[in-house]
């Protein structure tokens, strides 16, 4: 019985074939944005709190006020200073205040020079170790950089993965850095951070050498005590700025973040993001829908003659009802078969091309099963859902009338 | 013309059925009292003009419509009392509709076509094809089978649109205008076959405007303004 209804509603949408794809688009359209924005949503949000997975969630980062876009800290108009590192060191409830820099600089090897990020790396044990743990960094060729390694680099895993120098870089080159030579002595893994994928990492000294930096620093990373303490600590903080600067409260030329904030910050962003994505699917998906019944209407205006056939050779309104609400839920779920199809395409391609273009499994791509069944569904219903009034109105025709139909 | 199978008793009656339409401001009488029996075997054929009420009384007896006053017994039951489903039941399972623009589905092949009534019926698939093809094969469109209706010739079409009125073997067939869009020789031809349905024992009711082709039937009804004039 359904199986014949089938039959007969899959033919109607094959013999108006250029209006049922037209009448599926709305629902193409809805169904791809919702999947790929699922399927791609948990991947995107697990690259971009990636990124503050250095900070890990014992840190407070804190910087002076920027004037513009460009590294953390290096466009403040007043650069933190010794000075300043040592009054968040004696705060209660940081256990180390460690300086951060993150400069540009002029790198040069097989006679092309390029721009490349540049960050320091503190000389003290207990320091680079803690901050090589909670980044994860692993040496992939080399070691990684310690005590003493004065004239010596490492390099991000993005040195090895691209050729923008022409030729491979390994532990032992050469290259200069502000035409100063360095010696490469580990290239790192690739990890989820981009920017230390990206990065040259040398010590404080070398880095404040080449640089000709005195007293200055971009950033200061604060190591809590107890990381239930982040937001205390982090008014602590404040507060001793405020009164070493004489500031008022308010006034703060510089900011105390604390990780929560940073990856509420993102989230906010993730959120924004999700919410005009899904305004889209649904404006779409009722545009969709709407079109479903335009089409509906329009089938059931052309095919009256045809109902007041099936009526004539025995079919009841029920069955009407029930072949014209399986055109119209046909018209959804291929709209939502095509959808989800487009939509894992959309997300396979941003995904698999963001992890070329930055390294590693950056933005995972994840799309349950539950989901394609759900989305499939969801079209399946919403094109029943639309058609229901064209197919009532379909199914109580009086034969007698629809067989005068022309 | 002698008639094999026939039980002979009375198969419709129409008892002072009236129906009335509204067009505007007025009220058409499109039947207006007509009192008939028609009994199983028959092969009836209705004449008029345009506008007498025909096809309305072809509406009537084959349960398309119900009537503003009167009592139409099919095969015994009264179906001016039915509700829409109960009608459908009995369209589908008593009566069977050939048409002059033969009103095959377009997108069903003549297979589907001739199977279509039986879907409604809830007939099994083996057994639906299995008749839809006996019948198909028996009027000669075995080579037919899977043309959709656009591939047909008009005498095809309605070869298949009696097959289909076959189908869930009907007492009756309701035949209107059935070879109004056919040329003379194969109008010939269905009126033929019809004739050979209401000596199976059949019931034909035919109408039509082309006294010719009237002549085949035992009994000729003329309706003139909505009565039976004859």
């Amino acid at each position: 019985m359904l199986v014949d209804f089938f039959r007969i509603g899959l033919n109607n949408l094959k013999r108006r074939k250029l209006r049922s794809w037209l009448t599926m688009i709305g629902i193409f359209i809805g169904i791809a944005a919702v999947v790929s924005l699922i399927s791609l949503g948990s991947g995107l949000r697990t690259a971009i709190t990636g990124q503050f997975a250095s900070l890990s969630t014992d840190t407070l980062t804190v910087q002076n006020a920027e004037t513009g876009f460009g590294p953390p800290g290096s466009t403040a108009i007043e650069k933190l200073d010794e000075h300043d590192l040592k009054l968040i060191s004696s705060v209660r409830g940081v256990k180390l205040a460690i300086p951060k820099q993150i400069k540009t600089a002029r790198m040069e090897f097989n006679k092309i020079v390029l721009f490349k990020t540049i960050t320091n790396i503190p000389e003290d044990p207990v320091v680079y170790e803690w901050i090589y743990e909670s980044m994860g960094a692993e040496a992939d060729e080399g070691r990684l950089l310690g005590r003493g390694d004065k004239g010596k680099i490492m390099l991000g895993s993005d040195f090895v993965r691209t050729d923008d120098f022409k030729k491979t870089l390994t532990a032992g080159k050469k290259v200069k850095i502000e035409g100063e030579e360095f010696e490469i002595i580990g290239i790192l893994e690739s990890s989820s951070n981009f920017l230390m994928n990206g990065a040259i990492m040398m010590l404080d000294e070398d880095l404040k050498e080449v640089m000709e930096i005195e007293d200055e620093m971009d950033m200061i990373v604060a190591q809590l005590e107890d990381a239930n303490m982040a937001e205390e600590t982090a008014e602590r903080i404040k507060k001793a700025l405020r009164n070493d600067r004489g500031l008022k409260e308010g006034e703060e030329d510089f900011s105390v973040e604390t990780p929560l904030q940073a990856i509420q910050t993102v989230n906010t962003i993730l959120i924004s993001i999700n919410i005009v994505v899904v305004g889209i699917a649904i404006i779409s998906l009722v545009v969709g829908g709407i079109g479903i019944a335009n089409t509906m209407y329009t089938s059931v205006i052309e095919r009256t003659k045809e109902i007041g056939t099936m009526k004539a050779v025995g079919a009841k309104n029920s069955d009407v009802l029930s072949i014209f609400l399986i055109e119209s839920g046909l018209l959804g779920l291929v709209g939502g078969i095509i959808g989800v199809l487009i939509g894992l395409g959309i997300s396979y391609s941003v995904s698999y091309s963001a992890n070329i273009a930055f390294g590693s499994e950056i933005i995972s791509f994840n799309c349950p099963f539950y989901l394609i069944i759900f989305a499939v569904s969801f079209s399946f219903s919403l094109g029943i859902l639309f058609g229901l009034i064209p197919s009532i109105q379909a199914s109580k025709l009086k034969p007698a009338e629809a067989l005068r139909a022309k | 013309m002698r008639k094999r199978n026939k039980r002979g008793g009375e198969i419709i009656r129409l008892r002072e059925v009236f129906k009335f339409y509204q067009l505007g401001e007025s009220i058409v009488k499109a039947l207006d009292g007509v009192d008939l029996a028609i009994k199983q075997g028959d092969f009836i054929a209705i004449v008029g003009p345009s506008g007498s009420g025909k096809s309305t009384m072809m509406n009537m007896v084959g349960a398309l419509d119900i009537a503003t006053k009167g009592d139409i017994f099919l095969d015994r039951i009264n179906i001016e009392h039915l509700h829409e489903s109960q009608l459908a039941q009995i369209r589908g399972r008593k009566v069977g509709f050939i048409f002059q623009t033969f009103n095959l589905v377009p997108t069903l092949t003549a297979l589907e076509n001739v199977m279509l009534p039986m879907v409604f019926q809830r007939v099994p698939l083996r057994e639906r094809q299995m008749r839809a093809r006996e019948l198909l094969v028996e009027i000669g469109l075995g080579n037919r089978l899977n043309h959709l209706p656009s591939e047909l010739s008009g005498g095809e079409r309605q070869r298949v649109a009696i097959c289909r009125a076959l189908a869930n073997d009907p007492d009756v067939i309701l035949a209107d205008e059935p070879t109004g869009n056919l040329d003379s020789k194969r109008g010939e031809e269905v009126v033929e076959m019809l004739n050979r349905l209401s000596e199976e024992g059949k019931t034909i009711i035919m109408v039509t405007h082309d006294l010719d082709m009237a002549k085949h039937a035992d009994k000729i009804y003329k309706l003139k303004d909505g009565k039976i004039v004859n």
